[in-house]
């Protein structure tokens, strides 16, 4: 395995740590179950503190996806490489982006989104989430790739 | 309470009496500035100096909002760990001095020196309505709401009582119910407490052209209702007209609730009880503000990312050549 594609992978999975730790901190349960009380943890349970993490993670995050997209353009190594399960995955990258993006942009003051808008907002971000968690973990365990 | 109750029917006496007066005043225009068709929030003004303390408005928000109040079902589930607090105000409805989840406005206790003079200040205390409302931005579920009037609210079909509204809030305004809400019918005993309660500006008085109850009912006219934008400018008369200060225009970013006051609210916030229940008067950062300048700087990610693929790929190939 080449050096780039390592750090492609390193930079992919801190991200997606990170991003994922925030995002779930920003329900009330760190505190809860303690997790919050183990030292070097009690900033998980400070939602200021996630919200800005989660912001963070989502700007490496979407500069990482898309230079990874125009990287893969630019060698001209063709989509037709990219496996069904790679296509599945972009997917659901897209849809957490896409409704992630949207969430930032009803944060921003002066902006109302309908209370159904933001409900279906909130959930579909919190599916693409778990769905892309599930589909990453059997990605490892059955050494699925992205591209073939 | 018996004093209190006779106090109230004489105060009703009184509205009674001047009802002409009144009809033709602050009421009646307030409820023809929130029929208004622009898209303007509305916020309100309170005058401190007019507040006498008689809790006219509190008892008015508690026979308007009744029907809202938690009426939850015991015994509560347990709930794990076993460290979850229980929050249950139910027994305790007549609480009138804090917060409650039955109790969504109360009447703070101020003395100030004022040109030498010790003067006593009653303020009436409730959510601020904040203009980028952290409660609504920040909740999980979307349970909290925001509406172009420009109140917030919490639907309590929807509330899980986490309470990460009340931790967001720098004035801790919502309150928490254990027992009642959507919890009770996904993992009572693993997530969720209850609903969370807080003043909704009454909405459903808004919806028909009608004033918030506080408002109506106050026989002083401590409160005004209108667009944010007036309200703004007779809050900065008025405090001229008394020199006097404004409390909420710039707090948290900007609240439609503005106070004004013949005394520095630095001195109030020294002198009001604080604590649970009992909000301060603390000038408050904008709370939001780091996360809209984070917004800014995600518009640059996409641009970045594009960058540094187009950059490699330049390097590479000049290195081919």
């Amino acid at each position: 395995m080449n050096t780039t594609k390592k750090t492609r992978q390193y930079v992919y999975w801190i991200t997606l740590f990170f991003i994922t730790l925030s995002g779930f901190a920003q329900m009330p349960i760190f505190k809860r179950y303690y997790i919050a009380d183990i030292p070097g943890l009690g900033w998980l349970a400070q939602f200021y503190v996630t919200h800005i993490i989660h912001y963070i993670a989502a700007i490496v995050l979407i500069a990482f996806v898309i230079y990874v997209f125009f990287d893969f353009i630019f060698r001209g190594a063709g989509l037709n490489r990219v496996t069904g399960f790679g296509f599945f995955k972009i997917a659901i990258l897209a849809g957490l982006i896409v409704t992630g993006v949207l969430m930032v942009v009803k944060n921003l003051p002066n902006i109302y989104f309908g209370h159904t808008a933001v409900i279906v907002l909130d959930l579909s971000h919190l599916s693409f989430c778990m769905i892309l968690l599930f589909v990453s973990l059997y990605s490892v365990i059955r050494k699925k790739r992205w591209v073939g | 309470m018996t004093s209190k109750l006779s106090r109230r029917a004489f105060l009703k006496g009184s509205i009674t009496a001047a009802g002409s007066v009144v009809a033709t005043s602050g009421i009646a225009r307030a409820a023809k500035s929130i029929t208004h068709t622009n898209k303007e929030p509305l916020a309100t003004l309170l005058d401190i100096s007019k507040c006498i303390g008689c809790e006219e408005c509190v008892f008015a928000c508690r026979e308007a909002n009744a029907d809202k109040y938690p009426e939850p079902a015991k015994p509560f589930p347990k709930m794990y760990p076993s460290s979850v607090p229980v929050q249950d105000w139910s027994d305790k409805r007549d609480v009138t001095d804090r917060l409650t989840p039955y109790n969504w406005l109360f009447i703070q206790h101020a003395s100030a020196t004022v040109n030498g003079e010790q003067i006593d200040l009653t303020i009436p205390r409730r959510c601020m309505h904040c203009e980028n409302p952290p409660c609504v931005k920040l909740c999980p579920w979307g349970s909290a709401k925001q509406e172009e009037n420009g109140l917030s609210r919490i639907d309590p079909d929807l509330c899980l009582g986490g309470s990460k509204c009340k931790k967001a809030c720098p004035w801790d305004i919502p309150e928490r119910q254990t027992g009642v809400g959507l919890y009770l019918d996904l993992l009572p005993g693993l997530a969720g407490n209850g609903t969370m309660y807080k003043c909704d500006r009454c909405y459903n008085r808004l919806e028909k052209g009608e004033v918030p109850a506080c408002i109506e009912a106050c026989p002083e006219d401590v409160q005004t209702i209108g667009p944010r934008s007036e309200i703004l400018k007779k809050a900065h008369a008025l405090a001229r007209q008394m020199n006097g200060y404004i409390y909420g225009e710039h707090e948290n970013g900007g609240t439609n609730t503005i106070y004004v006051s013949p005394v520095p609210f630095e001195e109030l916030n020294k002198s009001i009880e604080t604590g649970k229940g009992k909000p301060h008067l603390n000038k408050v950062k904008n709370m939001m503000a780091d996360g809209t300048n984070l917004a800014k700087a995600m518009i640059v990610a996409p641009i970045a990312g594009l960058a540094a693929a187009f950059g490699k790929f330049y390097l590479s190939s000049k290195e081919d050549k």
